[in-house]
């Protein structure tokens, strides 16, 4: 059973500053709702992944860990699952810059990994502008059949 | 909590255990220190136990892979050994499985360095 038994719909929607600190928030607070919402322990733990990923790419490419800028993380219980939304305050991503992190000749870099983790952990992934300015990624996560 | 890195000999084989979670920040820089603090001691054969990591980031993935190239450009080998569901999922998702020799067991890991 993965699916809450009242189907209600709830949404809360949080503030958070710039730091590697709001990242492992972030993290927990979805975790938590996963839990609630009955998702099971891979399934939460593929969620806080994603959530990770994202707060990451918020707070450090984003935001560059400027305190005057902020993180603005909404949790959304749907009836056929989990909706997050991460919106940062920065200049922009453009999505099609980034390399293949699969292509033999960018498998050894570093880093470029996180948006591949949050595709294959996600039901959806959706990268746009934010209204104001930023960047806001909404990921989704379905309620397994069982 | 963060990661905890102790090394040990094993033969010549240098085991590197890490416990706890290989995220960015304090995770993922303690770890990078370890691989080049021991690379430039000369350790050439160094095998890393992820039995008791519970967590790895992309960061951390990043660092892995960081962590192998300057062990290799340095004459040695990065080998991994107790690897968890998840983290092999990880190793599948990102192809890294073609990179990494990965091990189930300590005693045939040590055995595979030559």
């Amino acid at each position: 059973m993965a699916r809450r038994e009242n189907g209600k719909m709830e949404k809360t929607q949080t503030t958070l500053d710039s730091t590697l600190e709001s990242v492992d928030k972030a993290e927990a607070i979805v975790m938590e709702e996963a839990q609630k919402q009955g998702f099971d322990e891979d399934e939460q733990h593929q969620i806080g992944m994603a959530v990770r990923e994202c707060m990451v790419n918020a707070v450090v490419h984003g935001n560059r860990y400027n305190n005057q800028k902020q993180v603005h993380l909404d949790i959304e219980g749907l009836e056929e699952g989990l909706a997050v939304t991460i919106g940062d305050e920065g200049a922009g991503f453009d999505l099609n810059s980034l390399p293949d992190p699969l292509s033999p000749e960018n498998l050894m870099r570093q880093s470029g990994r996180g948006i591949l983790l949050i595709r294959a952990f996600m039901d959806e992934f959706d990268l746009h502008p934010r209204p104001g300015g930023g960047t806001e990624v909404r990921l989704f996560k379905k309620f397994s059949k069982s | 909590m963060s990661v905890k890195l102790t090394s040990r000999q094993v033969g010549d084989v240098t085991v590197i255990d890490a416990a706890g979670r290989i995220t960015l920040g304090e995770g993922a820089s303690a770890f990078r220190d370890m691989i080049r603090d021991l690379a430039a001691k000369g350790h050439k054969k160094l095998l890393l136990n992820l039995n008791e990591v519970s967590y790895i980031d992309s960061s951390g993935i990043g660092e892995m892979v960081s962590g192998f190239t300057t062990v290799t450009n340095n004459g040695g080998q990065l080998k991994l050994v107790g690897l968890s569901k998840r983290v092999k999922d990880l190793l599948q998702i990102t192809k890294l499985y073609t990179v990494f020799e990965a091990f189930d067991d300590e005693a045939e890991a040590v055995r595979s360095f030559k």
